[in-house]
């Protein structure tokens, strides 16, 4: 392509640089007129509905709440879409254009979220948006997405139930992340009786309501109790001593945010050692990040279903991993959604690159079956609900705050957003 | 609801979810005390309350940090350091707040309620600004980490029982200082009447600022406590603030006593019910019956029988 790397960082990172970033894409467009113009197919031919799309760049949006109660978990994802960005960029762009970002903080809001997208659409044309966390910001921004026919790559994991035109889902749906590890706690670990433990709203109580189909119907195992309290209750005293009494073999959790660290102090206070076979503790909320507040030495032992974790070992990971510490700091840890997060750009790098334009018509026909081989959790593809095949990955949490992978499953698993006799 | 148990796991029920009420107890004791006292004295609804709390916390955090670096040998006892560290530092933070901004507001309670729900925004976004948004992890010493076995089923975890005697020494300490002290005098004084408190060479504006200074450090004690069970982060105060007003109003809000009353009311009630129904359930279910009580007594459990 004709830019070189400088001009790469200036384009997305290089903020307040405006003569030497228009010198730059003065000398750009000139090397592009005479060099590299066969490369590089003209923007009438790549955009025919009016994206922020010029010879040389492309805009995209990233929204999540860098402000408020999510922006402690939201953080994570933007550094990882900006690091996906910088080396897209750096290896040439897309189409032969370097990607530009507009960044808006969604505060935490979910109105807030809903405007800031529409802003993004309407004002700055952007050709794709990277963002939204929590369901609920997802659904509020789904509508607009879906008026002004943009494109959103979700990075969490989550409830399913849910299948727009307008959204790729780059993390994994419940199916993806519990079937596999109930299964894997019935046979590997024997387990026969499970409690189901979680923050009370839609995220958890969907999830367990899956749970416990699939336990009771397709395992044929026993529930021995199912609980939920309120988001920030830091008093588990009552469940604790529930547990004990009921000595299930599995306590399923899905305690989010700050109650985590009370719940894995008290559990650890309260005499239940983890690192002993049972009770077994399965969490699908804790990630990497997580056990920064909680401490490692409180999770010691407990078994985390994510499909990807920092310690993951192959070449991809490794190289993704110390791209991530090289730009945000040595102390950085990287969890789950941060990874699905960083899938975005380049997913949609390579579905832009097959439809051979921006426009999101054309786009949205090439998605199933688009891959990326490069991704740190291993390789993945997009399934014609726009969901990700991905793996299944149990993790066991050591001290020093870092998963373990103990088991994975062998294929990619299916996306299924909607799965039958789980409603 | 008592199916499926044996009378023996009853019985262990009943022990655990008492001891999980008292533990809860002690909490709540811990939360109100400052609270109680601020209110109580002057008057002021603290919304910062909370904050203090949390700058108690992150106080511990910083002193834990600290012995782990420089004093590893004695990294068992930093936890005495802390808790003291704490008081210090949330009393202090409190005598400067009130000199700055709360003895410009006495006549007017609904503005100071304003001026401490600002200051508790401030506070948190300090806390953001200096310690990040995530939640920071608190090291205990070992022989914090364990648990008592009574029998199979009843176990008492240390750090419950320690939370446990913070409380009861604080109250205790707090009971001698107000009823046995000059300066308790002076303040029931100034509670009582403080026009006639001040005629007879009672400093009240000095008798203020002690108050709310101790009100605050004993919040820092209580956030140097809630390490043990709790999360520490910026916002994590306000999961605390809504009980604490609780417990406060539902005992009646000028009265030590009556605080340590209403927290052990609603923590063992609300310990037992989750046993039985669901967290939430249980919740629900005390703020019925606090409702409820309240609308026989409106001042509470124990109103301070005052002439106006």
């Amino acid at each position: 392509m004709g830019t070189t790397d400088t001009t790469a960082s200036g384009r997305s990172f290089g903020k307040g640089l405006g003569f030497r970033k228009s010198l730059m894409t003065l000398a750009a467009s000139v090397m592009l007129a005479t060099s590299a113009q066969a490369a590089t197919p003209s923007t009438a031919e790549v955009n025919t509905t009016g994206l922020a799309v010029t010879d040389d760049t492309v805009t995209v949006g990233i929204l999540h709440s860098i402000t408020g109660t999510m922006a402690i978990s939201e953080i994570g994802s933007v550094q990882a879409e900006k690091l996906a960005i910088k080396q897209i960029n750096e290896s040439g762009g897309v189409l032969g254009r370097q990607i530009d970002f507009v960044q808006e903080d969604g505060a935490s809001d979910w109105p807030t979220f809903a405007e800031k997208s529409r802003k993004l659409l309407r004002q700055d044309n952007v050709a794709a948006i990277f963002g939204a966390w929590t369901s609920a910001s997802r659904k509020a921004v789904l509508p607009v997405m879906e008026q002004y026919n943009g494109m959103l790559y979700y990075p969490t994991f989550y409830e399913g139930l849910e299948q727009s035109p307008n959204v790729v889902y780059t993390g994994q749906e419940a199916t993806q992340q519990i079937l596999a590890s109930l299964n894997w706690a019935a046979e590997t670990k024997g387990a026969k009786s499970f409690y189901l433990l979680g923050s009370d709203y839609i995220w958890p109580r969907t999830s367990n309501k899956i749970a416990r189909k699939h336990i009771e119907d397709k395992l044929g195992l026993k529930v021995s109790g199912e609980e939920y309290y309120p988001l920030g209750h830091t008093q588990f005293n009552s469940v604790i001593n529930k547990i004990k009494l009921k000595k299930p073999d599995v306590i399923f959790a899905s305690v989010v945010g700050g109650s985590n660290v009370a719940f894995y102090k008290q559990m650890k206070a309260a005499g239940i050692d983890f690192t002993d076979e049972k009770p077994l503790l399965l969490t699908i909320s804790v990630t990497e990040d997580e056990i920064r507040g909680i401490g490692g030495e409180n999770v010691d032992g407990i078994y985390a279903s994510m499909k990807y974790f920092q310690s993951l070992d192959n070449a991809n990971n490794k190289e993704f991993v110390a791209a991530f510490k090289e730009a945000y700091g040595d102390d950085m840890v990287i969890g789950d959604v941060t990874q699905a997060a960083y899938l975005g750009p380049w997913l949609w790098k390579a579905a832009v690159e097959k439809a051979g334009s921006f426009d999101i018509d054309k786009i949205r026909e090439e998605f199933a079956g688009i891959e990326f081989k490069k991704a740190p959790e291993g390789y993945v593809r997009i399934h014609e609900n726009h969901h990700l095949w991905s793996k299944t990955r149990i993790g066991q949490a050591q001290t020093d705050g870092q998963y373990k992978v103990v088991y994975e499953t062998e294929e990619l698993m299916e996306p299924d957003p909607f799965p039958e006799g789980y409603q | 609801m008592f199916d499926g148990y044996t009378s023996s796991e009853l019985m262990s029920i009943f022990a655990m979810q008492g001891f999980a009420g008292l533990s809860l107890f002690s909490v709540f004791v811990l939360m109100a005390l400052g609270l109680t006292i601020i209110f109580g004295q002057m008057g002021v609804i603290n919304m910062a309350h909370g904050e203090f709390m949390i700058l108690g916390a992150y106080t511990t955090y910083l002193t834990s940090g600290f012995f782990q670096s420089y004093l590893p040998g004695l990294f068992g006892g930093y936890f005495f350091v802390a808790m003291i560290l704490a008081f210090l530092v949330c009393a202090a933070l409190g005598a400067l707040v009130e000199w700055l901004m709360i003895r410009h507001l006495y006549h007017r309670p609904l503005d100071t309620l304003l001026a401490t729900w600002g200051l508790s925004l401030i506070m948190q976004q300090a806390y953001r600004s200096i310690f990040g948004a995530r939640e920071v992890g608190v090291d205990l010493p070992e022989w914090m980490l364990g648990a008592f076995n009574v029998t199979d089923l009843v176990q008492l975890p240390i750090n419950g029982l320690f939370v446990m005697i913070i409380a009861l020494s604080i109250a205790v300490g707090l009971y001698l200082l107000m009823y046995r002290s000059g300066y308790g005098k002076k303040v029931r004084a100034v509670v009582q009447n403080r026009p006639m408190a001040e005629a007879v060479g009672i400093n009240s504006a000095g008798i203020d600022r002690a108050t709310f200074a101790l009100g605050c450090g004993i919040a820092g004690v209580a956030g140097a406590a809630f390490t043990m069970i709790g999360s520490t982060g910026p916002s994590s105060g306000q999961a605390y603030i809504v009980d604490t007003f609780l417990v406060v109003v539902f005992g009646g809000a000028q009265s030590l006593v009556g605080t340590i009353v209403s927290a052990f009311g609603i923590s063992q009630a609300q310990s037992t019910m989750e046993f039985f129904l669901s967290g939430s359930m249980a919740k629900v279910l005390t703020l019925l019956v606090v409702i409820g009580i309240l609308m026989l007594r409106p001042e509470g459990l124990m109103a301070l029988k005052v002439r106006r």
